[in-house]
C-alpha cells in the first residue's frame, strides 16, 4: 500500500489491491448479481423442464395403473369358478368363458411352435453366421418391415392363403399360422439379443479346442442364450394371447357350442370374445360384467406373462 | 475327413440361410396374395376414383367404393395421436435416460414395457366404457367414440414404441459430448436440449415414424371407439371410420370374393403400403444417420 492515496478512491475501495476505480467496481458487482440472476435464472428453467419430463413419464405409468385398476375394480367380481369353467349360456348372457380360454391357449401356444424354430434358425444365421453385408441387410429389412405389419392385414393374409387358397377353412391351425408370422419378428429379435449376451470367449476357447462353426453353436452358444430365447418365446405368447384382428378371419368365431376336437376346428377365443360381447352381444349393458371379467382374465394372462419375462431377463442379465 | 466336416458345415450353413429368409418369404406371399385379391376390384372403379372417391357404400345398389373418407380418417387419427404421443414418448425417453433417478427408472420402465403388452383390444373396450361416457359428459357431445377418443387411446399404444427407440438413441450419444458441454459450464438441462437432443435426433425420427406406423395399422382401438361413421372428418369430435376398422368391420359380410370383399383386399393393399413406406423410411434413416462415435456429427 501506500502509492495511492486519494481520499475519493480510498472511500470506495474495499479490497487490498485498491485499483479498481468505482465506476468499474459498479459494472464489476452488478455483472457479478447478473451473474447470479442467470445462473438461477438457468437453474430455475431446469427445474421446470425436469419437472414436465417427469410428469411425462410419470402420465405414461399411470395410464397402465389407470386400466389395470379399472378392469381389476370392475371385473373382480365376475371371475367366479363357474365363470372360468363354464361355457356361455342362454346367447352369451350368462355362463362362462372356459371354451375362449382354451381356444386363446391353443391358438398362442401353436403359433410359438410354428414361430419359435424358425425364428431361433433365423437368429442363428444373422448373429453366428452372416457377417455384414448386402444379404443380410435384406433379410433385416424384411423382418423389421414383417414387424410393421398391420395385424389385421396379418388377418386378411391369414383368409386369402390359408383358409382359403391351402383349404384350412377358419380352424386352429390357420390362426396359429397367421398368429406365428405375425410373432416370428418379436422371436428373431428376442433370440438375436440372447445369442448377444453369450461372451464371444465361449466361442473363441470352443473354436480352440478345434470344434467346428455348428459344434460351437450346437454345444456351446445355444446352451448359453436358451433361457435368453424362452424370454422371448414367452413375450411371443403373450403377444399371440392378446391379438384380435389377426384371428377375426382365420380361427375365431362368434360362439360355439363344442370344444375344438381337432386342429381344423373353428374356437373361441379370449380378446374375440371381449369385441363381441362388447360390440355385438345380445345385451351389450347387461352383459358388462362379463366383458369385465373376460377382459381381466385376459390381461391377468397377458401382463403375467410379460412380468415373467421382465423378471427371468432381469436374473440372466445379472448373471452375465 | 476335413473335407467331410466342410461340407457338412457348408450345408448346415446354407439351412441356416434359408431359415433366415422365411420373413422374406411371409413378406413377398403377404403382398401376392393381397394383391391378388385386391387388385380385381380396379375392373370395378378407377384406382383415382377408388382412392379420392368420397362415398363408401359398398352394399348399396349399385355399390361405391370411395375410400377417401376412410383415408382421411386413418390419417387424422394418426396425425393426432401423434401430437399426443410425440411428446409424451420423447420426453419420458429423456426423462428415463437422462435425468431419472435409478430407482425412479427401475420402477417406470417396466411399466412402460407393460404398457406395450396391453392387448389392443382390452385399450379399446376402455375406450368404450370410459373415456366415451367421460368425453359426451365433459364436452357435451352427441357420441364419445369420435376421432378425439380413438387418438387418445392410439397415443397411449404408440409411446413405448417411440419411448424405447428414441432412450435407445439417446443412449448411445457418446459421454463425452455431454461432459464437454457439462465442463464448459452448460447446465445438466442445457446440456439435454442442445447437445443430447440433437445428437439424438435421427434415432428419435425413426422412433416417432414406428410409432405412427403403428397408430396407423392398429385395428381394434379404432373399430371400438373411432364411431364408425364414413365421413371425413370436419371436426376433432367427430365419428370417423379408418381403413383397419372398414376391413374388420365388413369382411364378415362380404360375399366371398364379391367386389365388396376385393375392396376390402385393396383397403387391406392401401393400408399395407402406407406402413411399407413407413417402415423404409424409418430404417433408411436409421442407417444414414447411424451415430459411430463423437466423429460423424
Amino acid at each position: 500500500m501506500g502509492f495511492s492515496k486519494s481520499p475519493r478512491e480510498s472511500s470506495s475501495v474495499k479490497n487490498p489491491a485498491g485499483h479498481v476505480e468505482p465506476q468499474a467496481q459498479r459494472t464489476l458487482s452488478s455483472m457479478r448479481q447478473g451473474r447470479r440472476t442467470t445462473f438461477f435464472m438457468r437453474h430455475l428453467f431446469q427445474k421446470g423442464f425436469f419437472g414436465i419430463f417427469r410428469m411425462a413419464a410419470v402420465i405414461n405409468g399411470a395410464a397402465l395403473l389407470v386400466v389395470v385398476g379399472f378392469l381389476l375394480y370392475n371385473g373382480v367380481g365376475a371371475i367366479t369358478w363357474t365363470f372360468l369353467s363354464q361355457a356361455p349360456m342362454d346367447s352369451m348372457t350368462r355362463g362362462g368363458i372356459f371354451p375362449c380360454i382354451i381356444g386363446t391357449f391353443l391358438l398362442s401356444f401353436g403359433a410359438m411352435f410354428i414361430a419359435f424354430p424358425w425364428g431361433v434358425a433365423s437368429a442363428i444365421y444373422l448373429h453366428e453366421y452372416a457377417g455384414p453385408g448386402r444379404t443380410v441387410r435384406i433379410i433385416r429389412l424384411g423382418i423389421n418391415n414383417l414387424a410393421g405389419v398391420p395385424s389385421v392385414v396379418f388377418g386378411l393374409f391369414g383368409l386369402a392363403f390359408f383358409v382359403t387358397w391351402m383349404g384350412m377353412g377358419v380352424s386352429v391351425l390357420a390362426g396359429a399360422l397367421t398368429l406365428g408370422a405375425l410373432i416370428l419378428p418379436v422371436i428373431i429379435g428376442t433370440s438375436e439379443e440372447a445369442l448377444r449376451s453369450v461372451p464371444s470367449t465361449y466361442r473363441e476357447a470352443s473354436l480352440a479346442l478345434g470344434a467346428t462353426k455348428w459344434q460351437t453353436i450346437s454345444r456351446v452358444v445355444l446352451p448359453a442364450a436358451f433361457p435368453g430365447m424362452l424370454t422371448g418365446s414367452i413375450l411371443g405368447i403373450s403377444r399371440a394371447a392378446g391379438e384380435t384382428a389377426a384371428i377375426m378371419f382365420t380361427a375365431a368365431v362368434f360362439f360355439t357350442p363344442h370344444m375344438p376336437s381337432s386342429i381344423l376346428d373353428p374356437v373361441m377365443a379370449l380378446p374375440y370374445h371381449i369385441y363381441v360381447l362388447a360390440t355385438a352381444g345380445t345385451d351389450i349393458e347387461k352383459t358388462r360384467p362379463l366383458q369385465y371379467g373376460t377382459a381381466l382374465v385376459l390381461i391377468a394372462l397377458v401382463l403375467g406373462m410379460n412380468l415373467i419375462a421382465i423378471l427371468y431377463r432381469a436374473r440372466l442379465q445379472k448373471k452375465h | 475327413m476335413i473335407q467331410k466336416r466342410h461340407t457338412r458345415e457348408k450345408v448346415i450353413r446354407l439351412f441356416f440361410f434359408l431359415a433366415a429368409s422365411i420373413s422374406i418369404l411371409v413378406l413377398t406371399l403377404i403382398s401376392l396374395f393381397l394383391f391378388s385379391e385386391g387388385l380385381p376390384i380396379f375392373s370395378e372403379v378407377s384406382v383415382s376414383g377408388f382412392l379420392f372417391g368420397t362415398e363408401w357404400y359398398p352394399t348399396a345398389y349399385p355399390p361405391d367404393f370411395g375410400i377417401f373418407p376412410l383415408l382421411a380418417a386413418s390419417l387424422a387419427v394418426t396425425v393426432l395421436s401423434a401430437l399426443i404421443s410425440i411428446p409424451l414418448g420423447v420426453m419420458t425417453a429423456l426423462y428415463l435416460a437422462e435425468i431419472a433417478s435409478s430407482r425412479f427408472r427401475q420402477i417406470v420402465k417396466p411399466i412402460v414395457e407393460l404398457l406395450a403388452a396391453l392387448p389392443s383390444v382390452v385399450i379399446g373396450f376402455f375406450g368404450m366404457v370410459i373415456v366415451a361416457p367421460f368425453l359426451q359428459d365433459a364436452f357435451n357431445l352427441p357420441t364419445g367414440l369420435n376421432l378425439f377418443n380413438a387418438s387418445l387411446m392410439l397415443a397411449f399404444m404408440s409411446v413405448p414404441t417411440i419411448c424405447s427407440i428414441s432412450e435407445d438413441a439417446i443412449f448411445s450419444v457418446p459421454r463425452e459430448l455431454k461432459e464437454a458441454s457439462l465442463a464448459l459450464g452448460a447446465t445438466h438441462w442445457e446440456t439435454i436440449a442442445r447437445v443430447i437432443f440433437p445428437a439424438s435426433l435421427s434415432g428419435i425420427s425413426t422412433a416417432v415414424i414406428l410409432g405412427m406406423s403403428r397408430a396407423i395399422g392398429e385395428t381394434m382401438v379404432v373399430l371400438m371407439v373411432a364411431g364408425g361413421a364414413a365421413l371425413v372428418p370436419g371436426s376433432i369430435f367427430d365419428p370417423v371410420r379408418p381403413m383397419p376398422s372398414s376391413i374388420a368391420a365388413e369382411m364378415a359380410e362380404a360375399p366371398f370374393r364379391g367386389d365388396h370383399y376385393h375392396a376390402l383386399f385393396a383397403i387391406g393393399m392401401v393400408l399395407f403400403l402406407f406402413t411399407l413406406a413407413f417402415n423404409l423410411i424409418a430404417d433408411h434413416m436409421a442407417q444414414k444417420h447411424k451415430q459411430v462415435g463423437a466423429a460423424t456429427l
